[in-house]
């Protein structure tokens, strides 16, 4: 306990810029969720593929750690886009593939999500053994760099180094801690925006709370599918990118623990509601901190579970409620 | 929309047509016959059939637990309804409880410990569900997945479970020697009686997985009859009028939430049996052997195969427990075509492999109604 | 019944035919073989361990090792050559014993590279030990392995008893660490190793840690550290980890020591940690040049990458077999072989004790100095 008395800012801090890349995953399951009412369980390998869009990226333009202050916004600009656009196609092509061919069926939700587990592991696999699949084209040696140790961490080429900007409680904040505290809520802000204001992002919200409805009046229903996982992706690329600058590497598997405690937040918030994900992801990496402070780091993720299962005892359709159309997103 | 008929096949009503003509007494006899094949198994070494690059028997003891599990979780997701992401904690704790019992803290003999392991399986499933499953739907399964993650990561950081070390020595079933049994070799072509690969009848040993095997049968037999009690009775029709609609089950008098719980630990039950099994038969278990993939494993065995029939429920168990076992020749991409046969097997078959009559049914009234709605927007 | 009867028809039919094709086997002449006889071809070693899954990596990497050494024997002996059998158990204990037996039942197997996890050798090995079946592991570390009495049981690296308090003894003597901090991954590996060394540091410690294996964020771990002072950190897992760790450490200002095990000397942690990795010490239980120079470059040469963490092992180990199979062992004589084997490999002396145990292990130290692994001597 006094440990955590002590050490609270640092916690707190640490604690909401991995809370924040929750909260921008969460977001991709929350936003499918909310339409479709399915779990995308693939969403974590979207993650996954903008993360190493970003590596590759920075690896191709040559990022190095002495660039100047323009040069490295120059290079996390380019992440940004790369990891973006990459989770953004993966998320799409997830939904050609996996899930439109169900829903011309009229299949059971449950097949939905063994659906996209096949196609999780399809597509971390493929990552996975990119150095074997490289060598049936004979690209190997001529990519070698971007497909070596397939199966190991790739590290981001070190583009910023985190300087103490800050101190509270003889903790000092990172630029790096700031930019992705800031970044993330600032995402988040600008696709409340687009979900509120915008006319996709009212088709959205119509499909999201009356699917019938909305086809009568007039919503294409498969366009605001498709954006609604463009959207997704294009979030969890941006969480990606976050997510290296915090964290350094990234590996063909990361994308499934990062999922699971995604989609909990997500639940946790309030499943299919926006701001839910966003109050859910803090929540979540936040109690990881505290908990790991209180009652050991082995118990980190028994601790976001246990809190999990209470706030549902309490509050069954999480902190904020569900519905993406109701909670005036 | 496009309302995708797929063609009806001919040949299985009528060979199913065919049996259910037979009279009684034949029934029996091919039942018999059927229950012969299944023993005699890992002895034919049928060509294709048999894993060349696992050894069969042991590949079989694999799938013979996938499916005892999967008839348990088809209770809980095929007839209650309730997705269970989570199963295989019950499946730890029902091996757990079996180590501690016969090898960490206690050495009791296997058999004493396998009721036991039911019985705290099932508590724990009933101390799960009565809290959780008020919540509904999709909350359930995050909130079950996170008990196997629970279960999984007490394991790995109670010393008084031996942490990631696992229980090591854990006692065989108990067993008699009466006679060897010869196998099939079909090196040559056809097949020829090995007898210096045979098996005792029935030894529970080290080094031969077959007796396992025979025990897992009898135990699926077991289950089953269960299974196919309950389904029939009050009980069963309880569960799918709580599934289909639990507002108006409630309504009609039935105390749905008790129907659930019934369902989940009768689920958990089965979960810790398997469990035990596995642990009779590996000797040592280990955190390891419990990680959250399997619980995935496990509903893809019973969702693929279609959740609520118990037949389609084996063959999903099979599915999934023997292909990746059977496919060792794609070597590091065998992960990767499973990852693609399930995608496949989802769209193809949407309902299951064998889906459940109900089902089926409604899938007709659903297409009959596409077809009166045709000609609006896709809704 | 007469469907019936038509059914029972080809079983009968079939009956008959199996009596017909005749049975072999079941009298008293024992199965060939023997060293004694003539030159037995396409033998073959098997490799045990993850090779697809989450775990892949180290398997692979060991895995790399045995197809170098089986390239090496199959150039000198081109006309009888040994092939490999992968047993691809994904680290999993579960299917370990069925792979174990399908390693038994193939009769070309002359021995067995592995297995590679502590968690599945306990599965596997009392199949080969029951049929006298040499198995070595080339990176299973937890030293009870060796208590069971396994007598096909070897293991060609040390085990964490002797790195351990290595270990220890240098974080006290060496880097001379008044305030060290222990952190393990609550791996059988990485928590049986943090544990002896937090036994033999005593009281000194000043803090202790379990991180997750697969874990990326570890900033309440970093905390931790921070808060207490330490001036030296210890920690027991893999490179991954390792690797992240270290560079999160840093990036929250901490100033002290790192030291780590054998699981964690390889390029991929400094290549990950890149900067952060400057002055990590390693322990491990092997021989500097720690990997032979011609084995890295052949490594390097069909790999394209740096020999890897227990590659080397893996290399060694596998020599060890196909240096038996050369000299006409078969499975029944191989394991007096390798119980009497004593000849230099690429990692150390290869020489094993009563138990199984890579005779007179030392423990080396290692340094990270400008992105390289270089020795800094025996720890004594």
């Amino acid at each position: 306990m006094q440990f955590l008395i002590d050490n609270f800012a640092a916690l707190t801090v640490t604690g909401l810029a991995i809370g924040a890349v929750y909260s921008l995953i969460a977001l991709g399951y929350t936003f499918v969720y909310g339409v479709l009412r399915l779990i995308n369980f693939a969403h974590s390998e979207v993650f996954m593929y903008g993360s190493f869009a970003a590596v590759w990226v920075v690896m191709v333009i040559g990022g190095h750690p002495g660039g100047s202050i323009g040069q490295v916004i120059f290079w996390v600009a380019l992440m940004f886009v790369a990891a973006m656009a990459m989770s953004g196609l993966v998320a799409v092509l997830i939904e050609r593939v996996a899930y439109r061919p169900l829903r011309k069926r009229n299949a059971p939700p449950l097949i939905a999500l063994i659906s996209a587990i096949g196609a999780s592991f399809v597509l971390s696999e493929t990552m996975g053994l990119r150095e074997k699949i490289a060598g049936w084209f004979g690209l190997d040696d001529t990519l070698r760099p971007y497909v070596n140790n397939s199966r190991n961490n790739v590290p981001l080429p070190s583009i910023i180094k985190p300087q103490g900007v800050f101190s509270i409680q003889g903790y000092e904040v990172t630029n790096v801690d700031i930019f992705v505290i800031v970044g993330a809520i600032a995402m988040m802000i600008m696709l409340d925006q687009f979900v509120s204001r915008s006319r996709l992002g009212r088709g959205i919200r119509a499909v999201a709370m009356d699917p019938e409805a909305a086809a009568l009046m007039g919503v294409n229903r498969d366009r605001v599918i498709r954006v609604t996982f463009l959207v997704g992706g294009v979030m969890a690329g941006a969480a990606a990118v976050f997510y290296l600058l915090k964290i350094g590497s990234t590996r063909y598997d990361v994308g499934f623990i990062l999922g699971v405690k995604a989609f909990t937040a997500a639940v946790l918030g309030g499943i299919g509601n926006l701001r839910g994900a966003l109050l859910g992801g803090i929540v979540l990496g936040l109690a990881e901190n505290y908990g790991s402070a209180l009652v050991g780091t082995e118990w980190k993720d028994v601790v976001a579970f246990v809190l999990l299962v209470v706030i549902l005892l309490f509050r069954p359709t999480g902190l904020l409620g569900e519905s993406l159309g109701k909670a005036r997103a | 929309m496009s309302t995708s008929t797929t063609p009806t096949r001919t040949s299985r009503p009528d060979f199913k047509g065919r049996v259910s003509g037979l009279p009684t007494s034949a029934k029996i006899v091919l039942w018999a016959l059927f229950a012969v094949f299944l023993f005699a198994l890992p002895l034919l070494n049928i060509p294709f059939i048999t894993t060349a690059d696992s050894d069969f028997g042991g590949v079989l003891f694999t799938v013979s637990t996938y499916v005892l599990v999967a008839l348990g979780l088809n209770i809980v997701v095929g007839y209650a309804g309730l997705l269970d992401l989570g199963y295989v904690g019950f499946y730890a704790i029902g091996a757990y409880v079996v180590g501690v019992l016969s090898s960490q803290h206690a050495s009791l003999p296997w058999l004493v410990a396998v009721p036991v392991a039911i019985g705290v399986a099932m508590i724990s499933g009933v101390i799960l569900g009565a809290p959780t499953l008020r919540v509904r739907g999709d909350y359930l399964a995050i909130v079950t997945l996170g008990f196997g993650e629970i279960v999984r990561l007490s394991l790995i950081n109670s010393q008084w479970l031996n942490g990631a070390q696992g229980i090591s020595n854990i006692p065989r079933p108990p067993g008699v020697t009466l006679f060897e049994l010869p196998s099939l070799d079909w090196s040559s072509g056809a097949p020829v009686v090995d007898l210096d690969n045979t098996t005792t009848f029935i030894k529970f040993g080290i080094g031969d997985f077959i007796p396992y095997y025979w025990l897992a049968l009898v135990v699926i037999g077991l289950v089953l009859l269960f299974d196919i009690l309950v389904k029939n009775s009050r009980v069963g029709r309880a569960w799918e009028a709580t599934r289909e609609d639990e507002d108006a089950a409630e309504l009609m008098g039935v105390p749905t939430f008790r129907f659930k719980l019934l369902a989940f630990s009768l689920g958990a039950a089965i979960g810790g049996l398997s469990g035990a099994l596995f642990a009779g038969k590996a000797g040592f278990i280990s955190p390891d052997n419990f990680i959250l993939l399997l619980s995935i494993l496990f509903l893809a065995a019973v969702v693929v195969g279609g959740a609520g029939n118990r037949w389609g429920v084996i063959v999903g168990a099979i599915v999934v427990g023997y292909f990746p076992e059977r496919f060792r020749e794609f070597a590091e991409f065998r992960v990767l075509v499973f990852g693609l046969a399930l995608m496949l097997l989802a769209i193809f078959r949407p309902q299951g492999i064998l889906p459940p009559r109900r089902a089926r049914r409604v899938r007709r009234a659903d297409e009959r109604e596409e077809h009166i709605e045709e000609g609006l927007p896709d809704a | 019944m007469r469907s019936t009867l038509k059914l029972a028809v080809p079983f009968a039919v079939a009956a008959l035919a199996l009596g017909a094709c005749g049975t072999k086997g079941g009298d008293t002449t024992p199965a060939a073989g023997g060293s004694g006889g003539a030159k037995v071809c396409d033998q073959k070693i098997g490799m045990f361990g993850a090779l697809t899954g989450p775990n892949a990596n180290l398997g692979i990497y060991i895995q790399n090792g045995v197809n170098l050494a089986l390239d090496d024997y199959n150039a000198k002996h081109a006309d009888c050559k040994v092939a490999l059998a992968n047993y691809d158990s994904q680290g999993d204990p579960t299917q370990a014993p069925a792979l174990a037996k399908s390693a038994i039942d193939d009769k070309k197997v002359v021995g067995i590279v592995g297995p590679a996890f502590s968690g599945e050798s306990k599965a596997a090995y009392p199949l080969f030990n029951e049929a006298s079946m040499v198995a070595i592991t080339p990176s299973a570390t937890n030293p009870a392995l060796a208590d069971n009495g396994w007598k096909v049981f070897f293991r060609a690296l040390g085990n964490d008893a002797t790195q351990g308090p290595a270990a220890a003894k240098y974080i006290k003597d060496t880097v001379k660490s008044t305030k060290p901090f222990v952190i393990d991954d609550a791996s059988e590996y990485g928590k049986g190793l943090a544990d002896i060394v937090r036994k033999d540091l005593g009281t000194s410690v000043v803090g202790n840690d379990t991180v997750q294996v697969k874990q990326t964020d570890f900033s309440a771990t970093v905390t931790k550290v921070t808060a207490s002072g330490a001036d030296a950190v210890f920690y027991g897992g893999y490179s991954p980890e390792a690797a992240l760790l270290i560079k999160q450490l840093r990036d929250a200002g901490f100033k002290g020591t790192f030291v780590v095990a054998d699981g964690v000397k390889d390029q991929s942690y400094i290549d990950n940690a890149k900067a952060a990795a400057e002055g990590t010490i390693i322990t491990c239980p092997c021989v500097p040049p720690d990997v032979a120079p011609e084995f890295q470059k052949a490594y390097k040469a069909k790999f394209k990458e740096d020999p890897n963490t227990y590659s080397g092992e893996g290399y060694d180990a596998a020599t060890i077999l196909l240096d038996g199979i050369g000299e006409g062992k078969d499975r029944a004589s191989m394991l007096d072989y390798v119980k009497n084997f004593d000849k230099k490999g690429v990692t150390k002396q290869l020489k094993f004790d009563a138990k199984g145990e890579s005779a007179d292990v030392k423990v080396f130290a290692y340094k990270v100095e400008d992105g390289k692994i270089v020795s800094v001597g025996e720890i004594k």
